[in-house]
């Protein structure tokens, strides 16, 4: 009776709190708006697009080779799982396969970046619990992780090491060393963590019966991952779509039964798990062999082909045959020493003491009539047409031929047939998929990814209505969501 | 012209007796403020490096041999900054919350007997006075969370008043079982009570009490568990969001000295003050290590245990954090008193 009154005189609404997109605990910049009755949600309405940086209309001018390293900026978390989505995805397009060896090697690398991923995951979620030794036992062992990515790439975060048609590198027989000791140790540690809140009263508290979504309602939000999997939907791209070395591994799909913010933490750390004994079985199983497809229209060939040009054991001198010279002058513009000279539509000369013998011109040159001499440095002019009239060795030539080709290639990039394909892989976070549209030509008509952290992300008001404010941070934490890859 | 003229001599000797008096008390304030705020300087330090190594981390280790100018570095950092007052901001009461909030706690620290002869204030209500003293602080933090016209800070100022003051009815009947025992609310008494019993300590009798303060403690004082009013992941810093430089310092100071005198009421009241238990002093030559020594080692082994919890344990939800007080903590503590009544009246 008196609320009644009292609701006549004073009008009540909502708090609406602005979160994000700069909180301490939003992932990134993920703005949600709350709607805020007391503690408790009423509306969730959340904004992305403020990390987007328009990698998919830069994948639309850029070759299927320079389009690789903008994949490791989507989810920075686990480059390496993007990395591998995209080279399954334009290796089927182009239609040719990884040898063997590199596919085991994409395995495996590809499950250091799902662990160093749920560790990051877990420190983070535990932190915005307000757990915050967690965070520091898992940063210890993402360490290592990325150490042992150094040691096959050099890099840490954005690794470009997958790469179409195979890896960048062999692996080091010292990275597999450490790896098996890194797998020795590593179920001890995913114990030590569960110690601190497995069974910690505040931690069942916090991740019980919040975040609850059905396995029907999570599939058609759809959601993908271990967030789906934590309704206890089995599905798994690894084990129903294999690609690279799955289908020659064994491991288990953990899920869940509740579906709620407890039952997606218990998948994750008994994926860790998974994919720790995937590392094994692929180091064990790990077949010799070259790690690049031998398919010189699509990939890059190794370096030591173009080595009697780039390394000469003689030095040798570059020469223009006057006779084939058209004065086109369009090795003159190349040149990035400046060393050729001469007007136009006369045969053109190369200043000696300036050249480089970079082969820059070799490759420009559209006649032939470019010569590359061996032995012939520091000689006169005269000497060197003289020297000009015999036949450049064979294995100049070839070297300059690949060296031609290669160029050619990367610059305009290997030529995809005409089509549509979509090729989707497990990515820690969900099914990412790559969807090309190819005209023909070097470059993707239209590329589109599908990002799970997007669609997890369109997820979150299903499931923070109808909790507290604390639940939101729960559930951000729960649906593991990295802006990078959400905004692309 | 001489002064005893003016005045006769029995006076003046009870003027000189009074100025005198003064100027200890004046002392005593000095040293207790002197040591109270480089507590909280070390007390940071302390922390950092207890969490540091609880984490497999070093904690600071730059400024100065291990780190130990690390608190230094930081007041100096904090009192450089600017100081920033949002432009909407009600800024008298913006103004006006830190220094409640400090004050609070600091003068909380006239009443703690540091040993048998060193306390301030040797007043007959003193544990009311701490209660009294501890209720003003959520003044502060209220107002600064209304001034701050932010809702993060609002929320924290909202949650942290609900909290305080459901705690501090735990706390209040969790120290009630103490007093029953005692028959005072003087601190230096309850002490020296707890000397002359049979346990050395009201720990042992009180355990129900003294478990049921720890907790409260620990909320009353807005500390991991129940950090909620500044839980970082969800409202950026509760309630001093919007404070920066050193009025953002004097929080920090005013939250690191109601740590300290939750510490002390803990040490005074539950664990024997700077006395030891006669079971421990049969030990030879351990009398004479100075009161102040014991009492110190007891304060800073209570933080310590601060400390610890926070770095092991998540944070609580409002709503569980407020069910615990209200449904747990106070029914047993409220049963406690019933058990201390009932066995002092059979007794």
């Amino acid at each position: 009776m008196i609320q009644r009154e009292a609701e006549k005189i004073f009008e009540t609404r909502e708090l609406n709190v602005n979160m994000g997109p700069q909180h301490p605990a939003t992932h990134g910049v993920l703005r949600l708006v709350l709607d805020i009755d007391g503690e408790t949600i009423v509306k969730v309405t959340p904004y992305v697009g403020y990390l987007h940086r328009g990698i998919e209309k830069l994948g639309e001018s850029l070759s299927y080779f320079q389009a690789l390293p903008l994949t490791d900026r989507m989810d920075y978390v686990s480059a390496m799982s993007n990395n591998i989505g995209y080279c399954v995805a334009v290796e089927k397009l182009f239609g040719i396969e990884a040898p063997e060896r590199a596919k085991f090697i994409r395995t495996i690398v590809g499950e250091m970046s799902r662990i160093a991923n749920h560790l990051l995951w877990l420190a983070t979620h535990a932190l915005d619990i307000g757990a915050m030794t967690v965070f520091l036992y898992c940063f210890r062992e993402r360490e290592w992780i990325l150490d042992l990515y150094e040691m096959i790439c050099g890099a840490r975060l954005t690794v470009t090491y997958p790469r179409i048609g195979g890896v960048k590198n062999d692996v080091p027989q010292e990275f597999l060393d450490s790896l098996w000791k890194f797998t020795e140790e590593f179920p001890s540690r995913i114990l030590e963590y569960e110690t601190l809140i497995d069974q910690n009263r505040i931690w069942l508290l916090r991740t019980k019966g919040i975040g609850v979504i059905s396995a029907e309602e999570a599939v058609s939000w759809g959601m993908t991952g271990p967030t789906l999997r934590g309704s206890g939907v089995p599905y798994d791209i690894r084990k129903h779509m294999p690609y690279d070395a799955y289908d020659r591994v064994e491991f288990d799909v953990p899920i869940g039964t509740e579906g709620d913010t407890y039952d997606r933490y218990r998948c994750r750390m008994l994926e860790m798990r998974q994919s720790n004994k995937i590392i094994r079985q692929c180091i064990e199983k790990l077949p010799p062999g070259p790690v690049m497809a031998d398919e010189p229209k699509f990939t890059l060939q190794p370096k030591d082909m173009m080595m009697p040009i780039t390394h000469p054991t003689k030095e040798m001198a570059y020469f223009i045959e006057e006779k084939a010279c058209k004065g086109c002058g369009m090795c003159l513009r190349a040149c990035p020493a400046k060393a050729i000279f001469g007007e136009k539509k006369k045969p053109h000369k190369i200043d000696q003491a300036l050249c480089l013998q970079c082969a820059t011109c070799f490759v420009t040159c559209k006649f032939k009539a470019m010569k590359i001499i061996p032995g012939g440095k520091g000689l006169s002019d005269e000497k060197l047409a003289e020297l000009a009239t015999a036949p450049v060795p064979e294995e100049i030539t070839k070297a300059a031929e690949y060296l031609v080709r290669q160029f050619d290639f990367v610059k305009k990039g290997p030529r995809a047939p005409e089509g549509e394909l979509y090729v989707a892989t497990e990515v820690p976070k969900g099914e990412l998929g790559f969807y090309f549209v190819s005209d023909g030509s070097g470059k993707p008509y239209r590329m589109r990814l599908r990002a799970p952290s997007f669609i997890h992300a369109g997820c979150l008001p299903r499931l923070c209505v109808g909790h507290l404010v604390a639940d939101v941070i729960a559930a951000i934490g729960t649906i593991d969501i990295v802006l990078g890859e959400c905004d692309r | 012209m001489n002064i005893s003229n003016i005045i006769d001599q029995q006076t003046l000797d009870a003027l000189i007796k009074f100025g005198i008096n003064v100027l200890i008390i004046i002392l005593k304030i000095a040293v207790v403020l002197g040591i109270g705020l480089l507590h909280v300087a070390y007390a940071t330090y302390f922390e950092r490096k207890v969490i540091g190594h609880m984490q497999v981390r070093l904690g600071p280790m730059r400024v100065g041999p291990h780190g130990l100018l690390q608190p230094i570095a930081d007041g100096l950092k904090l009192f450089f900054k600017e100081d920033i007052i949002p432009e909407k901001a009600d800024k008298p009461v913006f103004y006006l919350g830190p220094v409640i909030f400090m004050a609070a706690a600091m003068v909380n620290l006239s009443v703690i007997p540091f040993s048998s002869h060193f306390v301030i204030a040797n007043i007959n209500v003193g544990l009311l006075f701490i209660f009294a003293m501890a209720g003003m602080g959520v003044y502060g933090i209220f107002i600064s969370g209304w001034a701050s016209n932010s809702k993060y800070a609002f929320i924290g100022g909202l949650r942290s008043s609900a909290q305080v003051i459901s705690y501090e009815i735990a706390m209040g009947l969790s120290l009630v079982g103490v007093m029953i025992m005692t028959g005072s609310l003087n601190l230096t008494d309850i002490v020296k009570a707890q000397e002359e019993s049979i346990y050395g300590m009201f720990a042992i009798p009180q355990i129900v009490g003294f478990v049921v303060f720890t907790i409260a403690a620990v909320a009353e004082t807005n500390r991991t568990p129940f950090d909620m009013p500044e839980a970082e992941s969800e409202l950026v810093a509760g309630y001093f969001t919007e404070y920066s430089g050193f009025r953002f310092a004097l929080f920090f100071l005013g939250e690191y000295i109601a740590m300290f005198i939750m510490a002390s009421m803990a040490t005074v009241c539950f664990l024997g003050g700077w006395t030891l238990p006669w079971y421990i002093k049969v030990i030879p030559f351990i009398n004479y290590v100075p009161g102040i020594v014991w009492f110190l080692m007891k304060v800073y082994a209570f933080i310590f245990f601060y400390y610890w919890i926070r770095a092991t344990v998540p944070r609580y939800r409002y709503d569980q954090l407020m069910g615990i007080g209200w449904k747990i903590l106070i029914p047993v503590a409220l049963a406690n008193i019933l058990i201390t009544g009932l066995v002092k009246i059979l007794l």
